[in-house]
C-alpha cells in the first residue's frame, strides 16, 4: 500500500481554514514546533508517545493491516512514525542515542510517510481497545494531521470539505434551495406511498426538536430512507421537528484533522441555530463520528446547554429518541413488514469506542440493537470478534472516504465483509443494517467487490420507517 | 571505607536520585499537561468509583492485555506478578526486624524468581520469532529484556549457586538506608546484582519503562463516561470558549 496517498490540499482549500498554502521553506522546525505545541496540550499524545512498550497486543488489531499486509499499518508500528521523531527531538536517550531507540530524524521521506500513513488511519480505536496502556492511535494520527495542516501539507478530501461546511453548511455543499427541493419531494414520495403527509420541515422556527443529521440523508439511498424514517417517527409521535438549512450536517471533519479549534467552529453553528430557532431539543440523525463529536464533545465544545430542555439528554440520538417513543407506546411498529429481510447489524467504530446512548454503560449497543429488534423478526449476530467494541471499522472512517483511496477502502473493509459473507451464508442475511453515513456510503461502493450486492446496507431507520404503524395523528 | 564500598554507595544514592526525581519530573509532566477533551475507550464507567474499578483491573490483571493475546498476556502477568512478589520479598533486608507478612513470603519469593524469568524470557522468545514484533523491535528493547533478565538470574544464582552472606547484605542494605554506611559485601554476583539494579533505576525515567506511571495516566482508561452532563474545559481551552461564536 505504500503508494496508496490522498491527494494533498490546494493552496485554497488550505488557506479558507487558516493553514499555509503549501509545504512552507522552514516545514521541518515548523514541524516540530508543532508537536511541542502539541505535547503540551493533550496528555494523550504525551503519555501515549512515552508509554508503548512494543509488546505487540496491538501489532494484528487494525483492519488496514489485516486488509493490506503492510506493516507500517499495524498501530504500533504507525505510532511509531510519529513517535521516533519525538524520540529524536524530545527525549535524551533519542537525542543521544538514535540508533538504540529507533530515534529518526524529521526528513522528507518520514513526512511523506507521516501523510500517506495517517490517511491510511481511520481513527476507528480499535487498537486502543487491546492496547494495555489504551493508547489511541487515533490521538496519534490527529496530532499528525495537525501538524501536516501547519506546515501546509493537508487532505484534500478533509479540508474541502471544512472549507463547505462553512461556506454552504455542509458537507456535500448542497445549498438552500437544493436542499429544501429534495426535501419537498420527499413529502411527496412519502404521500404517494403511505397516504399519509409527513412533513420534512426546514428552518421552522420555535419547533420543538432541532434534528442535525448527516447530509448525505438528503442525498442518495441508503441515507434516506433513514431520514424518511425519522421524519415518520416524529410524525406519529406528534413531535414538532425542524431541519436547519444554516447547520444541514451532522458531520464534523474537524475531528479528523485533530484541529479543537475547527471541530469548535463547526459545532458553535449547531448552537447558534439552535438559540436562533428556540428549539427544545437537539437530536442528532445516523451519523458515527458526528454522535462522538456530540455526545463527548460538545457539551465541552459549545455547551452549556442550559438554553434547552432539561429533561431529555443533550444531545440525544435519535435511537434514543425511537427506542424511548416505542417503551412508551407513543408509536406501533409492526415487525412483519419487514419480514422479507433478515438483518444483522454493524457496530459503527465511533458510535462503538467513543460514546454512549441511553443511561447505562454500554447503552451504544443496547439502545440500536432494541429498536432494530422492535422492527424486525429476524435478526442475526456476527462473529462477536467483530462486533460491540470489538467493532470493524467499514474502511471509510476518519476522513478516508474519498475515490482516491478507494483501493485502501476496499482492503480495509475485509473483516467486517468476512464477517458479514459468513452470517449471509449460513443464516440467510439479507440486510446489514448500521447508524453511521460513512459506513453506509462506504459500504454500498465496496461491497461489490466482495460480490455482495450494494444495496445490503441500510438505515436503522429505514427498518422503523417501513415497520411504523401510521394513522390516527394526522394532521 | 573501602573503594569498592565507596563506589557502590555513592552509586546507589545517585541512581536513587536519578530514579526519584526523574520520575516525579515525568509525573508531574503529565498530571500537569492537560486532557481538553473526553476520550475514554468506550463503554467506559459513569462513575469514579467505576474507573477506579476498571484501572485497577488494567494494573493489577491486565484486563485489555488478556482480552487481546492470551500469550503476551501470560508472559507478561508472570513477569510483573514475579516482579512484584520478588521485590516484596526484597524487604527483609531493608527492615528490621522484618515484617511478618515478608517473612511469610520468603519462599513464595523464590518460585516467583523463577516465573519472573519465564515471563521474561516468554516475552523476549516472541520478540525474536514472531515477524510482526521482530518488526517493532528496536535494540532497546533487547537491551531492556537481556538487563532485567540478568538481575533476575544474578539474584537465583546468589541464592542456588553462589550464596553471598545475607547478614552482610543486609548491614549494608540498611547502612545505606540510615546513612550509616557499611562494607559492602565483594562476591561477585552480589555485586553485579547490584551494579545492574542500579543501571535499571537510572534508566527508568528515560525509557519505556515510563509506561508504569503512565497508565495511571492514560485519558482512554481513566476518564469517567459524564460528558453529556458535565463540561470539561482545559486552560488553553478556556480561552477559546470565551472568544466562541
Amino acid at each position: 500500500m505504500d503508494h496508496s496517498s490522498p491527494f494533498v490540499a490546494k493552496p485554497d482549500h488550505q488557506e479558507a481554514l487558516g493553514f499555509p498554502g503549501e509545504l512552507v521553506d522552514n516545514w521541518q522546525e515548523k514541524a516540530i514546533e508543532k508537536m511541542g505545541e502539541l505535547l503540551t496540550k493533550y496528555r494523550s499524545l504525551k503519555v501515549f508517545l512515552d508509554s508503548c512498550v512494543k509488546c505487540g497486543a496491538c501489532t494484528d488489531k487494525c483492519h488496514y493491516f489485516q486488509g493490506t499486509s503492510d506493516p507500517k499499518n499495524m498501530p504500533v508500528a504507525r505510532q511509531d512514525l510519529l513517535r521516533n521523531v519525538y524520540r529524536r527531538y524530545f527525549t535524551l536517550a533519542g537525542k543521544y542515542f538514535p540508533k538504540l531507540v529507533g530515534a529518526q530524524d524529521l526528513t522528507e521521506d518520514v513526512l511523506d510517510d507521516w501523510y500517506k500513513y495517517f490517511h491510511q488511519c481511520s481513527q476507528c480505536r480499535r487498537c486502543s481497545v487491546f492496547c494495555p496502556y489504551g493508547i489511541d492511535t487515533a490521538e496519534i494520527s490527529m496530532a499528525a494531521r495537525e501538524i501536516l495542516d501547519h506546515v501546509g501539507k493537508g487532505q484534500k478530501y478533509c479540508n474541502e470539505i471544512i472549507g463547505k461546511v462553512h461556506k454552504v453548511g455542509n458537507n456535500l455543499g448542497l445549498p438552500e434551495p437544493a436542499l429544501v427541493d429534495t426535501l419537498e419531494g420527499l413529502e411527496e414520495d412519502v404521500e404517494e406511498e403511505t397516504g399519509h403527509v409527513v412533513r420534512f420541515p426546514v428552518d421552522v422556527q420555535g419547533a420543538d426538536v432541532l434534528l442535525i443529521t448527516p447530509s448525505a440523508d438528503f442525498f442518495a439511498e441508503p441515507h434516506i430512507d433513514g431520514l424518511i424514517g425519522y421524519a415518520k417517527v416524529f410524525h406519529q409521535a406528534g413531535i414538532s421537528w425542524t431541519l436547519s438549512s444554516y447547520a444541514s450536517e451532522a458531520g464534523n471533519f474537524g475531528m479528523f484533522i485533530g484541529s479543537y479549534e475547527q471541530m469548535q467552529k463547526i459545532s458553535w453553528r449547531i448552537r447558534k441555530i439552535a438559540m436562533e430557532l428556540g428549539v427544545k431539543r437537539i437530536v442528532v440523525g445516523e451519523c458515527g463520528h458526528a454522535w462522538r463529536v456530540a455526545y463527548s464533545f460538545w457539551n465541552t465544545l459549545i455547551g452549556p446547554f442550559d438554553f434547552l430542555d432539561q429533561n431529555y439528554p443533550v444531545p440525544q440520538h435519535i435511537c434514543e429518541v425511537t427506542l424511548d417513543l416505542i417503551d412508551k407506546g407513543a408509536i406501533k411498529l409492526d415487525k412483519e413488514a419487514n419480514d422479507d429481510k433478515v438483518i444483522t447489524y454493524h457496530d459503527s467504530c465511533n458510535v462503538s469506542r467513543g460514546t454512549r446512548m441511553g443511561n447505562m454503560e454500554g447503552g451504544q449497543f443496547i439502545v440500536p440493537r432494541r429498536v432494530i429488534k422492535s422492527a424486525v423478526n429476524h435478526f442475526v449476530e456476527m462473529n462477536p470478534e467483530t462486533t460491540f467494541d470489538k467493532t470493524y471499522c467499514c474502511g471509510g472512517g476518519g476522513g478516508l472516504l474519498t475515490d482516491d483511496l478507494l483501493e485502501l477502502r476496499v482492503k480495509g473493509a475485509l473483516p467486517r465483509m468476512e464477517a458479514l459473507k459468513t452470517v449471509i451464508e449460513d443464516q440467510k442475511v439479507t440486510h446489514m443494517a448500521a447508524i453511521c453515513a460513512i459506513c453506509k456510503s462506504q459500504f454500498s461502493k465496496v461491497m461489490p467487490y466482495y460480490d455482495i450486492p450494494m444495496d445490503s446496507i441500510i438505515s436503522v431507520h429505514q427498518l422503523v420507517g417501513d415497520a411504523l404503524i401510521m394513522g390516527n395523528n394526522d394532521s | 571505607m573501602g573503594f569498592l564500598t565507596f563506589l557502590f554507595t555513592l552509586l546507589l544514592y545517585v541512581s536513587v536520585v536519578i530514579f526519584i526525581g526523574g520520575l516525579g519530573y515525568r509525573i508531574a509532566t503529565y498530571a500537569k499537561t492537560p486532557a481538553p477533551l473526553k476520550i475514554p475507550t468506550m463503554p467506559a464507567p459513569l462513575t469514579q468509583g467505576g474507573v477506579r474499578i476498571r484501572m485497577l483491573k488494567e494494573v493489577v490483571l491486565f484486563h485489555s492485555l488478556f482480552r487481546s493475546n492470551k500469550i503476551i498476556w501470560l508472559f507478561g502477568w508472570l513477569f510483573h506478578l514475579g516482579l512484584f512478589v520478588v521485590l516484596f520479598r526484597h524487604l527483609r533486608y531493608a527492615t528490621e526486624p522484618v515484617w511478618e507478612i515478608v517473612a511469610v513470603m520468603q519462599p513464595i519469593g523464590v518460585y516467583m524468581g523463577f516465573a519472573m524469568l519465564a515471563g521474561l524470557l516468554g516475552l523476549w522468545a516472541r520478540r525474536i520469532f514472531v515477524e510482526r514484533i521482530r518488526y517493532i523491535t528496536n535494540p532497546s528493547d533487547h537491551l531492556m529484556l537481556g538487563l532485567i533478565v540478568l538481575i533476575a538470574v544474578t539474584g537465583l544464582m546468589m541464592k542456588y549457586v553462589s550464596h553471598t552472606d545475607i547478614v552482610q547484605v543486609k548491614a549494608f542494605a540498611l547502612g545505606i538506608l540510615y546513612f550509616d554506611w557499611q562494607p559492602l559485601p565483594t562476591d561477585f554476583f552480589f555485586m553485579l546484582h547490584l551494579l545492574l539494579v542500579a543501571a535499571l533505576m537510572i534508566v527508568f525515567p528515560f525509557s519505556k519503562l515510563l509506561h508504569a506511571p503512565g497508565v495511571f495516566f492514560s485519558p482512554t482508561r481513566n476518564q469517567v463516561d459524564d460528558s453529556r452532563e458535565k463540561r470539561h474545559i482545559a486552560p488553553w481551552a478556556a480561552e477559546l470558549d470565551d472568544k466562541r461564536q
